[in-house]
């Protein structure tokens, strides 16, 4: 086993806790979800697509984003549920190219199947637009080897996990997700960065995904 | 009473690890609660149970309550009944006693607190005193069909708070002030939630005389017209006619209510139609609704409104399969056919019934995504964390707040 590179910077583990607010604003029909989408705050789509994620993470099988689930359980949209559950949300670096891709996906289909347009949802099953607001706290856990790091990762929150590997990209827009980013610039293993780097929300749960970047780094500890 | 370091197991060291970080940055800051009653009813029980536990995450937390008498205290009932979008004659004597006995809490009770916490419509009207602190109005009723005149008259007291909190997305409405949406919870450790050994299982099932030998389907409410729980029995019928099975209704009937007791005799008569259904009057009892809940094989919440329905919560908490209507703050609890089943009538309930006896597989699959669902969404340590961060937004208006 080769010795373990001490950083000269710590990893300092944040939680990031939601809250959600209301915005009054409901959606009947496609016509309208689709206009509200386009004037929404980021932190509305945010909600609908990453938060929705979080609270239902742990249901096997996921249920895909909160538009997709409306549009297929309340309106009966099943191909435009199906185009919203498979919009690739990693390609979008941005919640305002998340946003449009959204929206587009809604209008094409509104202009193929005119019939879409009439489709109502009942009274209680309007969508109701909600915004996340996130509070990112530090925690009294540092790493400042692989070997603290995995511990640590075995215990943090999925929230944690969730903050360092997707949010930071997402909502603050770094370009890369912070344990990559400390891996590579603290710990100088580029190769190790790279492969915790690209991990995609939508196509595993939260727990695997935790495992494998446990996994991924005991691997390097044990070489 | 249990202390916070005991949900460890249940949620794990890192989630309330959590919580005393928000105690944290909530240090130095008075929290005053203030509602209508210190015993009775669901604000006083989450608050009784909540006041201690945020004491002991290191927020102040304070309890107040206002005055009032018979009069004004049957004219909240009126509000209340109007709230929940009933027909209620409420005339400008009402609104006048109301305001009377408002006036004199405002020139009684001390708004000490950093964060003044109002709950449900009766204290109100305090808003009047607020200074330079701050003030949430926490709405435990389900106002999504509210009677205008009523609601517009409360507008007026909402409007000067600096947030407002909800329990479901649908009821809320375009106000001018930040509205938070902050679902109740249940208690895992509650004496109806808490894991029971098969002793006490067995005893109560004897005492009811209900045998396991076949599948058991039971909806716990009061009996209510909105709960339907003749509904419930036309349901099980259809059920019958496909699958031996038992039907058992449970709940308390309002001795004050009697439109409850017509309900409770109209449920007996229906209940004539078929074998095998145990009508359970069960007030205040949380360890025998906890066994019932235990014994089912599947669990029907088919009420034609519901504020929350926790009782939702609370079967999924026990990892029974649900077939609830969706109404109220039901379809946060589940969702249609990962976490339950959602319905819109009695063929509908039927239907779902038969599906989740009719496959085992599928129903224990629901029944533990429900649970999973309820422990990271809906049990009492997420309603702490979400009034740690309701406190905290009320000196954060951004989006992404960095409590560095």
């Amino acid at each position: 086993m080769s010795e373990l590179i001490r950083a000269k910077e710590p990893f300092r583990f944040c939680t990031r806790l939601h809250l959600s607010e209301l915005t009054g604003l409901r959606a009947t029909t496609l016509g309208q979800l689709v206009s509200l989408i386009k004037e929404v705050p980021g932190s509305c789509i945010y909600h609908h697509t990453h938060r929705f994620l979080q609270q239902h993470q742990y249901l096997s099988p996921e249920p895909p984003n909160d538009f997709a689930y409306w549009v297929t359980d309340i309106l009966g949209e099943d191909e435009l549920g199906e185009r919203l559950a498979s919009i690739d949300t990693m390609q979008y670096s941005t919640i305002r190219e998340l946003r449009n891709k959204i929206a587009s996906t809604i209008e094409d289909h509104l202009n193929n199947n005119p019939l879409a347009k009439l489709k109502f949802a009942r009274s209680d099953e309007e969508f109701y637009f909600i915004k996340s607001i996130s509070f990112i706290l530090p925690t009294n856990y540092t790493a400042y080897d692989l070997k603290e790091f995995a511990e640590i990762l075995k215990k943090i929150t999925i929230d944690s996990i969730y903050f360092h590997i997707f949010e930071a990209r997402l909502r603050l827009e770094n370009p890369t997700n912070d344990f990559s980013f400390w891996i590579e610039k603290s710990l100088g293993d580029k190769d190790l960065a790279d492969e915790v780097c690209c991990f995609d929300p939508y196509t595993r749960t939260l727990e695997d995904l935790r495992n494998t970047i446990i996994q991924i780094v005991e691997r390097k500890i044990t070489v | 009473m249990a202390k916070v370091e005991d949900y460890i197991p249940i949620v794990g060291q890192f989630l309330i690890d959590d919580l005393r970080l928000l105690g944290e940055r909530l240090r130095g800051k008075v929290i005053q609660h203030i509602n209508s009653t210190p015993v009775g009813g669901g604000v006083a029980e989450i608050l009784n149970r909540m006041v201690p536990m945020l004491r002991e995450l290191g927020v102040d937390t304070k309890w107040d309550v206002i005055k009032g008498g018979e009069q004004f205290f049957e004219v909240t009932k009126k509000f209340h009944n109007a709230l929940h979008g009933r027909t209620e004659e409420i005339t400008q004597r009402d609104f006048e006693i109301f305001m009377e006995t408002s006036q004199q809490n405002i020139e009684n009770v001390n708004t000490y607190g950093d964060v003044v916490f109002v709950h449900d419509p009766q204290p109100i009207a305090l808003i009047r005193k607020k200074a330079v602190n701050k003030w949430l109005w926490r709405c435990h009723v389900d106002v999504s069909n509210p009677n205008e005149r009523v609601w517009g008259f409360l507008l007026d007291f909402i409007v000067q708070y600096d947030s407002a909190v909800f329990s479901a997305p649908a009821f809320s409405r375009k106000l001018s002030i930040r509205q938070f949406l902050i679902p109740p919870s249940i208690d895992p450790l509650s004496d109806k939630n808490k894991e029971l050994p098969q002793e006490t299982i067995d005893a109560v099932l004897r005492k009811y005389n209900i045998k396991k030998d076949k599948p058991i389907i039971t909806q716990i409410s009061r009996f209510d017209r909105l709960k339907d729980p003749v509904g419930v029995i036309e349901a099980y019928l259809q059920v019958r006619k496909y699958i031996n099975c038992q039907l058992i209704l449970a709940g308390g009937t309002a001795e004050d209510d009697p439109e409850g007791v017509k309900v409770f005799e109209e449920v007996q008569e229906k209940a004539k139609m078929a074998k095998d259904i145990h009508i359970i009057l069960l007030p205040h009892n949380d360890i025998e609704v906890n066994v019932l809940q235990r014994a089912s094989d599947v669990i029907v919440q088919k009420s034609i409104r519901e504020g929350f329905g926790l009782t939702v919560a609370e079967a999924l908490w026990k990892a029974k399969p649900v077939v609830a209507s969706n109404v109220g703050g039901i379809p946060l609890q589940i969702k249609h056919k990962y976490s339950g089943l959602l319905c819109h009538s009695i063929e509908g309930a039927s239907f779902a019934i038969k599906q989740l006896l009719g496959s085992q597989g599928y129903a224990k699959r629901l029944g533990e995504n429900g649970r999973e669902h309820i422990k990271n969404n809906f049990l009492i340590t997420r309603h702490l964390r979400d009034y740690m961060l309701l406190f905290l937004s009320l000196y954060h208006p951004e989006d992404i707040v960095h409590l560095c």
